[in-house]
């Protein structure tokens, strides 16, 4: 045993690990650092060594050529042994990569870590949250389908609006003027090697800091940050409530490290690895572009925002949201760390996570979007017909043939980019729809030259019954002779009011 | 002048004197200079290789033939596809490049490229409303390409195109954006 034990002496004495273990791992950290709210980060850690290890795994089949990398990508999917589910753990341990992130940084954020004399801590941490989601983007591309393609001339679009040099920075993003080989070439450097080589420089870089700067203490209300005496105070914590990181405060990263790899696991197990969709032949048009997760809220964003306010939200907001970050230590660098007495930095992140939440929800329904399909693949429903009259017939074949129904719904199916027409007769009154419908306006085409007088009087005729019984026809108070040759309505409405008011039963109409 | 260990001076200081005074400083200082003429040697080769893009000022616009004339009827829309003129070997399906077709009258046509103005994505053709109808953010266009609705800030991008011996030819090579139109 004594010579075991001297062997262990020798090693540790030739090799100084015992000296290397107390400065890192086994340094000295404030007790109550070892909470659950401090472990998204070591989680972080851990998602981007998956990535590391999966990565290089995908990159020993991968083919990185816009001619194969799509086949390659069909071979990983569905021939090489586990090739799915190395794809799958990629692909999920980036959505959690970017998401234990993102809770790192609010977490840091509300519990004022960023504050004197963390602020380098901070920086590195903003540059790499830039690098992850230059990451999240050039991996986007890796799965080279048309999603990618698209995705690529979504980005060569943006980038285009850049004032001045917008034309040579798309030439840079595309590597040439048009997607094609040298494109992907291009962002598959940027991901394996540029971007990751970066990534681990700046981690270093980050946890020397966590190391030389100490992590932050529990925040206590009330014990305000001041320079001058924040230094002693942290000394005296260490040393009265001090313990080794390792082992007495990693228990709980152990822990929740344990829970991420097992998320991971079971996602790609169940959920599988995402596409890839259809391959990158530009002229398949025939596809619905969307970004991964990450990206859906600026997606969103672009569809909602009045054109005026693009050119600000696409190259304005993300200057001043960078600059805000790296300019929050120095700003707002001593003082109050706690978030119980931090109001508006609550709210402010409740605030941001409900924008950039519902924009990501809005981006995966895309209300705006047209249905394409929708004018030759969705039914009328009967009770939009029972009991018209030829003319309005005829008028609702016009309303599908036309493509109104790709953004116009009719009983809850059909596009919503335009408002669903089941009760279109109670907002516009005749003359109104007849106006609509030949001049557009309102975010709506003119039909004017596509439609015969026959057809726009048929149209309309079908629209002018569209209202459940009990509600009033739209009319011009103007014109009350209007009024009166409308038809009356009767019972023919009734089961249509039953089906846009379900909880309205035949009894109350009558 | 003696060396003051570092128990009296700290850190950069002391090492600022160690290296000030040291009689080896003009090697220090030579082997410095040699790695910066070195790493300038290095360097050429990668920038202009990085940046050999920027020399070229020749333009990726080249004409291309879409066929014959009749092979697209009058007033009517048509996609037609082209092999990029700006390729390399390796480029596969991505150098398959659509575009659509107008014929109006005779030798008069509109060819538009199927990027949405707005951010790219390609628009769809509905010859039953006349419309071309983009799946991402909603953007509509009339049949002249003219915009309809939705955020796009002008109407679709239209190559030049001509004539000859009874082929039509346009001139393409370059994803268009707003920065440089086909």
């Amino acid at each position: 045993m004594n010579k075991l034990r001297d062997v262990a002496i020798w090693i540790d004495d030739r090799l100084y690990i015992s000296r290397l273990f107390f400065s890192t791992a086994g340094h000295v950290v404030p007790r109550s650092s070892g909470s659950w709210w401090y472990v998204f980060g070591s989680a972080t850690l851990l998602c981007f060594v998956i990535q590391v290890i999966s990565g290089a795994c995908l990159a020993f089949v991968y083919v990185p050529s816009a001619n194969e990398a799509w086949t390659s990508l069909q071979y990983l999917n569905h021939i090489q042994a586990l090739g799915w589910y190395m794809r799958a753990i990629h692909y999920w341990g980036s959505n959690f990569m970017v998401a234990l992130m993102t809770m790192h940084m609010i977490q840091v954020f509300l519990f004022g870590a960023y504050k004197y004399p963390r602020e380098m801590t901070w920086l590195s941490g903003v540059f790499l949250l830039l690098l992850t989601l230059g990451l999240a983007f050039t991996g986007q591309v890796m799965r080279f389908d048309q999603d990618a393609y698209w995705g690529l001339g979504i980005g060569a679009s943006i980038t285009g609006r850049v004032p001045l040099i917008g034309a040579q920075l798309v030439h840079l993003l595309l590597a040439g003027p048009i997607i094609a080989g040298e494109t992907l070439s291009r962002f598959f450097s940027l991901h394996v090697f540029i971007i990751p080589g970066l990534l681990i420089a700046l981690i270093s870089v980050h946890l020397r800091l966590v190391l030389t700067k100490g992590i932050n203490e529990y925040p206590v209300p009330g014990k305000l940050v001041h320079k001058a005496s924040y230094d002693t105070y942290y000394e005296e914590v260490l040393k009265k409530d001090g313990v080794p990181f390792v082992p007495f405060a990693i228990g709980k990263d152990l822990i929740f490290a344990a829970i991420v790899v097992v998320g991971i696991l079971g996602c790609a197990a169940i959920l599988g690895p995402k596409g890839p969709t259809g391959p990158p032949n530009p002229t398949i048009i025939q596809t619905n572009p969307r970004p991964d997760f990450y990206f859906l809220s600026i997606f969103a964003a672009l569809a909602l925002l009045p054109d005026w306010m693009e050119v600000l939200i696409l190259f304005v907001a993300p200057v001043l949201m960078i600059g805000f970050l790296l300019i929050l230590p120095f700003v707002s660098g001593t003082g109050e760390k706690s978030p119980l007495r931090r109001p508006v930095a609550v709210l402010s992140v409740v605030l941001i996570v409900l924008v950039l939440g519902t924009l990501t929800y809005m981006g995966e329904t895309s209300p705006w979007s047209p249905k394409m399909s929708a004018w030759s693949g969705t039914t009328v429903p009967v009770e939009f017909l029972k009991g018209r009259s030829p003319l309005e017939i005829h008028g609702a074949l016009v309303l599908q043939d036309k493509q109104c129904r790709n953004c116009h719904a009719l009983g809850g199916q059909g596009g919503e980019r335009g408002p669903a027409l089941d009760a279109v007769a109670t907002r516009l009154t005749h003359d109104e729809l007849v106006r609509q419908v030949i001049q557009g306006g309102g975010n709506m085409p003119a039909y004017g030259e596509k439609l015969s007088p026959a057809e726009v009087e048929a149209v309309v005729a079908f629209m002018d019954t569209l209202r459940p019984d009990w509600a009033a026809r739209a009319h011009n108070s103007a014109r009350p002779e209007d009024q009166k040759s409308l038809p009356a309505g009767g019972d023919r409405n009734a089961n249509k009011a039953l089906l846009v008011n379900p909880g309205i039963t035949r009894a109350s109409l009558h | 002048m003696e060396h003051q260990g570092p128990e009296t001076e700290k850190g950069i200081v002391y090492l600022e004197k160690v290296v000030q005074e040291s009689r080896r400083d003009w090697m220090f200082k030579f082997g410095a200079g040699l790695n910066a003429a070195a790493g300038i040697l290095l360097a050429i080769p990668l920038i202009g290789f990085v940046f050999s893009s920027l020399g070229k000022k020749q333009s990726p616009l080249n004409w291309i033939a879409l066929g014959k004339v009749n092979d697209y009827p009058e007033n009517q829309t048509r996609m037609a596809t082209y092999r990029n003129p700006f390729t390399r070997p390796w480029d596969g399906e991505t150098a398959e490049i659509p575009c659509w077709v107008r014929r109006l009258e005779g030798a008069q046509f509109q060819v538009f490229a199927v990027n949405c103005t707005h951010l790219g994505c390609p628009v769809r053709w509905f010859q039953e409303s006349g419309l071309f109808m983009c799946p991402c953010h909603g953007g509509v266009y009339y049949q002249d390409g003219s915009r309809a609705a939705g955020p796009p800030p002008r109407g679709l991008f239209q190559y030049e195109y001509k004539v000859e011996k009874g082929q039509l030819w346009v001139r393409g090579g370059q994803m268009p954006t707003l920065a440089e139109p086909v």
